[in-house]
């Protein structure tokens, strides 16, 4: 019981916080918070599949890029809306979500891993050596979106304030519907299939479907992650789509502690608030990042969200 | 292209190939007897190559610096295995991935720290310092023909080792069943802690061979990691043998590549991982 009282306190302190943050931040950090919170949404929607469906990705930065790169080649030819830039750059991410996962669900265990991997790696190099994307030095995105409800601009993506807002109203959005998706019979079939998938599917689930739908759901949603860093960073470069943008938000997730949500979000922020404090501190920051995470790996069992969750972890005590 | 140059193609391939095997071999042992997914194994191959530069320089022959980096490469490897490693072994992959990819972060600064950010070179040992004249225009190093001789040489000593000898028989068993080797009377953490040196030296020493035929520069390990990953998923998880098939395939792959279809170079080797997971999801020599 510890854990589900601790949570939500926990969540709203940070939300007040995360409100508040603008109050003291420069505009400096008011861009990393930003960027803090596309990685969080980023590191949420490869956990729906890491944590909760069982299936470990190594090429989630292929549904972020493709997406972030739509919305630099639809702003191509002049201003374009978020209205409609944001759901067309999600669907992008989606469909090819779908015929990848077609593909790679077929594979399972390290395999599923290095195939999923294969696919964004042919589609890093595509890019990369692609005139239409730039090549490898990236494409510039010629103007933000804009945002306007009939006539009224209530958001300028230009400030980077609203901009601020924009993604927190975005990741809270993202960390509430996928704790509904969770809780609702298709989350319980997801946990299911982790779990054990040879009994869900004498149960009559199609297994293969559910895993789809799930893929579909987190690449769309990594694809929201990526329009938000293309918009944020004015620029998309081959770079977020390779193996080592994927490999951090895998990182983020466990070191969080997969299959809690709130936990990957917390290692995303705990990742890149380490990496500012350490590299302010020293030039040689990556090597107190690395026993940073040694040490998670060793003393902390279930990742970082285990500090708010001791009780719990102990009671049900699966692994 | 005509037979020289075809001959030289080929013999890049193989060379590549050959030194892919190196790394990928270590990385499948470890995985496939221990069943640790090892980022950052990449890294050890920097390691060989910087100590290898360092060593060269330090003992003034390459030849010396050699033996002396392997026998490093096993004491940190040991060290590695006894103070990290072991306390993974019960867990799930994934905190291996987590606690690896903190090692390749350290390793890296340290790499840093130590020799600095720029490219150094190792020039090539004496007596293979020449190259063999193909034609009037072209000519292949000899040191390159050394070096997939050697590879082939540990090959076939691994095989031997493997499949031939009472510790090979061992290592052989606890990929098998961990608990009954243990209850058998051997070893196994003692096991265990050798076949992750045994990783860590061929990583190393691949560093090392290829320090001499490349330059030894930054993120050089992250370059060899996820290709070798890419070579042990084609072998099959746990199978020597498929390493050595797979890493010849993505060498000549990747060279032909690069000669026949430059536009697409970079994707040639993961087109042919996904073509082989297509026809046997296991890989080539996967049982499991």
């Amino acid at each position: 019981m510890d854990r589900s009282r601790l949570l939500p306190v926990l969540l709203a302190a940070t939300l007040l916080a995360l409100l508040l943050f603008p109050l003291v931040g420069e505009k400096f950090y008011l861009q990393y918070a930003t960027k803090i919170m596309i990685m969080a949404i980023f590191a949420m929607s490869l956990d729906l599949l890491v944590g909760y469906t069982g299936l470990v990705s190594l090429g989630h930065a292929l549904f972020y890029g493709l997406a972030g790169y739509a919305l630099v080649l639809m702003g191509e030819r002049g201003e374009v809306s978020l209205w409609w830039t944001l759901p067309a750059s999600m669907a992008v991410a989606a469909l090819a979500a779908l015929a990848v996962g077609a593909l790679v669900l077929r594979t399972s265990g390290v395999y599923f891993i290095m195939v999923t991997l294969a696919f964004a790696q042919m589609t890093y190099f595509f890019v990369r050596d692609s005139a239409y994307f730039g090549g490898s030095d990236g494409k510039y995105l010629n103007a933000k979106p804009t945002l306007s409800l009939l006539g009224w601009q209530p958001v300028d993506l230009e400030n980077t304030l609203h901009r601020y807002y924009l993604t927190l109203v975005l990741t809270v959005a993202v960390y509430l519907l996928l704790r509904r998706v969770l809780g609702s019979p298709f989350g319980r079939v997801l946990v299911g299939i982790r779990d054990n998938e040879p009994r869900m599917r004498s149960l009559g689930f199609a297994t293969f479907r559910y895993k789809l739908a799930a893929f579909v759901l987190a690449g769309a949603l990594a694809g929201l992650a990526g329009y938000l860093t293309a918009v944020q960073d004015g620029i998309m470069n081959p770079e977020q789509l390779g193996w080592n943008r994927s490999g951090e938000a895998l990182v983020m997730v466990i070191l969080g502690g997969m299959g809690t949500l709130a936990g990957p979000a917390l290692g995303a922020g705990a990742l890149m608030v380490l990496e500012l404090l350490f590299s302010i501190w020293t030039k040689y920051w990556q090597l107190l990042l690395g026993a940073f995470v040694i040490a998670v790996v060793l003393f902390l069992p279930r990742g970082l969200g285990s500090l708010f969750a001791r009780r719990r972890a102990a009671r049900d005590g699966h692994g | 292209m005509d037979a020289a140059t075809l001959l030289i193609q080929v013999l890049n391939g193989l060379q590549y190939g050959l030194l892919l095997f190196l790394i990928a071999s270590g990385l499948t042992l470890i995985f496939g007897i221990m069943g640790v997914i090892n980022l950052a194994h990449g890294s050890f191959y920097m390691i060989g190559a910087y100590l290898a530069f360092w060593l060269t320089g330090a003992l003034g022959n390459f030849w010396v610096a050699l033996p002396a980096g392997i026998a490093l490469a096993v004491v940190l490897g040991i060290a590695l295995e006894w103070l990290l490693i072991r306390h993974l072994y019960q867990r799930d992959h994934l905190y291996q991935v987590l606690l690896t990819y903190g090692l390749i972060l350290v390793f890296e600064e340290l790499r840093s720290l130590l020799f600095g950010d720029d490219v150094h070179g190792v020039t090539v040992p004496d007596p293979l310092n020449f190259s063999i004249r193909l034609t009037d225009t072209l000519s292949y190093p000899v040191y390159r023909l050394a070096m997939s001789a050697i590879c082939l040489a540990l090959a076939a000593g691994m095989y031997l080792l493997i499949a031939r000898t009472r510790l090979g028989m061992m290592i052989r068993a606890g990929s098998v069943n961990r608990d009954m080797v243990q209850a058998l009377g051997i070893n196994i953490g003692l096991l265990y802690r050798l076949v992750f040196a045994l990783g860590v030296a061929l990583a190393a020493f691949a560093g090392m061979l290829a320090a001499p035929a490349s330059s030894v520069f930054p993120g050089m390990g992250n370059q060899v990691l996820i290709i070798s990953f890419v070579v042990i998923v084609i072998g099959g998880l746990g199978s020597i043998k498929g390493a050595l098939v797979a890493a010849l395939l993505i060498g000549l792959a990747d060279v032909f590549g690069q000669v026949l279809l430059p536009q697409i170079s970079g994707m040639t080797v993961y087109l042919v991982m996904a073509a082989v997971l297509v026809w046997r999801p296991r890989g080539l020599f996967g049982s499991a």
